[in-house]
């Protein structure tokens, strides 16, 4: 056998300690771990900027005569007025399109989760339409209110523009009531069935309760699209300086009047778009902050 | 039976219209097909479907309708959005789920969320006032011909309305990785990253594609923040600084307009169509992908 002078084993030994490797290991991890905080950084980055540059010009350019005044004739060509016809056109049409869209979502929601577990193929079959129309661009809902507006020859009117919005927030609604609804244990429905209940029972009166966080959010959630979108409505509310009085009547709502404004040639009128973009963010905000605060609170009337 | 007549009737009553509503959402992906679809009959007495996806032509008084410039801008500016929002998403999914302490997690979810909620004009009106301006310096500066409003604006705003919708999925992802598999490539010795590299992210690389797939069905859809910064020139853009004319923007912009002349609206309406293909076709391979790769 060959001999080995120590010398030579502890170089060795000391080739082993210390393989090259260690330094590279260490060195791809330290890189992919600073590409990666400059990713979130980035992220968390641009939400301030834009959030910042969107309440600075927003709130050097707003009055509060703005909330108070409808727009008027030529609100576009720089002679005066405010958005109070928009912010209350947009709530009106929101507020009824989620309303529209719970009764339906919420009975859908109920039907995947109550009745059609018996049948998983249905149900699986049901959950991939859903999926498909949940990703569905607006503007295309926009066009088929449209096409089917002109197609049962009705004018423009705050009616065609909720029943638009409520098919387009209709599957985010579904979706996010299912996923709640999915979580709740078999074990609740097998003993309220044991008990004598009805489905139709458990559905409205089990099931609603003990989800009543998760479908605040989901209210609150499609509330909150159908507040800030703009292409589904685009050609089907029609234009109006004035507030809307009854369902029939034109309406403009506050991301359409945004829009027209930014692309009016008057720089005051372009001003008021900044102003308008601050609004809507100030409301989108304060749903999204509300249906935080609403889930939490809710929370505590689980039963599991 | 010990349950009363009232109760039998009113829950035959709700069951039936329970199944009503179900019924009818799940008849609405076809009405939207079908009701687009037979819009566009109109257009297809002239024009082959050939000619109209790949024609360049688009001159509407005279009857051509060529939806190339169209599909080609739609691509390019999604296109971009992606390559820019794709690496963040996944370096900054994988940060915010294996590194980041609790609160830093927090805080960037938070932006996340506030990121999802902030509208499409708002989007488009941030994009107006900063990026175009912005890029149409970097085109002086380069000496190119642009006011900034082009493909690669869109393309910005774009990325950065996607983000949060892959980042969500893309989370979704990692966490539902059984933790055994970290623990056990950890306690084999291998690094952190190693583990991610070689364990995590092969085991949720058809998620991670299917998440991207979905980000661009979304991003082709977008609409109005698109349509504020891109310039709506009909016209192929030839680099990142021309101005493009996206599928969306195009049913969006002409509408008013042109919405009483019935060839220009079939036309209109075929656009959407299209749309509504591209997208149903992409999200309903990828369901079917991840349903199969789930099975095994």
């Amino acid at each position: 056998m060959e001999q080995r002078s120590l010398a030579d084993v502890r170089a060795l030994v000391k080739r082993h300690e210390k393989p090259a490797r260690t330094g590279r290991k260490l060195g791809e991890e330290i890189f992919f771990r600073s590409l990666m905080n400059i990713a979130s950084v980035l992220i968390v980055g641009v939400m301030g900027v834009i959030l910042i540059s969107i309440f600075y010009k927003g709130i050097s350019t707003f009055s509060w005569s703005m909330l108070a005044e409808d727009m008027g004739s030529g609100f576009y060509l720089n002679r005066g007025g405010g958005i109070k016809n928009a912010i209350v056109g947009s709530l009106y049409l929101s507020l009824s399109a989620t309303l529209l869209a719970l009764v339906v979502g919420l009975a859908c929601a109920l039907c995947m989760n109550v009745y059609m577990v018996k049948f998983p193929k249905l149900l699986n079959a049901a959950r991939f339409l859903l999926d498909l129309i949940w990703g569905v661009p607006s503007i295309i809902y926009g066009a088929f209110g449209f096409s089917l507006m002109v197609f049962l020859g009705v004018k423009t009117s705050l009616l065609a523009g909720i029943i638009t919005v409520a098919l387009f927030i209709l599957p985010i609604m579904i979706r996010a009531i299912d996923e709640v609804m999915k979580t709740v244990p078999a074990g609740l429905s097998e003993s309220v069935l044991s008990m004598g209940s009805t489905r139709s029972e458990l559905s409205y009166k089990v099931y609603v309760r003990q989800c009543f966080p998760g479908i605040v959010t989901a209210v609150l959630l499609a509330f909150g699209r159908a507040v800030g979108d703009a292409a589904s409505v685009l050609y089907v509310t029609g234009e109006s300086s004035k507030t809307p009085t009854s369902l029939l009547d034109n309406a403009t709502t506050l991301p359409v009047a945004i829009y027209n404004q930014i692309n009016s040639p008057y720089a005051a009128t372009q001003d008021k778009a900044y102003a308008s973009a601050f609004v809507l963010t100030l409301i989108i905000l304060i749903i999204s902050l509300l249906s935080r605060y609403i889930s939490k609170r809710y929370q505590k009337y689980r039963i599991y | 039976m010990n349950i009363s007549n009232h109760r039998r009737t009113r829950d035959r009553v709700v069951t039936v219209l329970t199944y009503l509503a179900m019924a009818f959402v799940l008849l609405l992906p076809f009405a939207l097909f079908v009701g687009l679809a037979a819009k566009s009959e109109l257009l297809f007495r002239d024009n082959s479907l050939g000619h109209l996806l790949f024609s360049s032509q688009w001159k509407p008084s005279s009857g051509e309708f060529g939806f190339k410039p169209f599909i080609v801008g739609s691509l390019y500016v999604t296109l971009i959005a992606m390559l820019i929002s794709a690496p963040i998403c996944f370096l900054s999914a994988i940060h915010i789920t294996q590194y980041a302490p609790r609160k830093v997690a927090k805080i960037v979810v938070t932006a996340i969320d506030i990121l999802a909620g902030i509208p499409s004009v708002v989007y488009g009106v941030w994009g107006m006032v900063f990026v175009v301006p912005w890029l149409g310096r970097i085109a002086a500066g380069l000496g190119i011909q642009s006011n900034g409003y082009s493909i690669l604006a869109g393309g910005i705003v774009l990325s950065i309305m996607v983000i949060p919708f892959i980042l969500n999925i893309l989370m979704e992802i990692y966490r539902t990785i059984p933790k055994e598999l970290t623990e056990v490539s950890l306690s084999l010795g291998a690094t952190r990253w190693e583990t991610i590299r070689d364990v995590l992210n092969r085991k949720a690389l058809p998620g991670i594609l299917a998440a991207f797939g979905f980000g661009f069905a979304r991003a082709f859809g977008e609409t109005m923040a698109v349509l504020m910064v891109v310039g709506n020139v009909v016209k192929i853009p030839s680099g990142l600084f021309d101005p493009g004319y996206p599928l969306p923007a195009l049913i969006a912009n002409s509408f008013g307009e042109l919405g009483s002349i019935p060839e220009i609206e079939s036309a209109l309406m075929f656009a959407a169509l299209i749309l509504l293909v591209v997208v149903l076709v992409f999200n309903a391979t990828l369901r079917w992908l991840i349903i199969r790769v789930e099975k095994y």
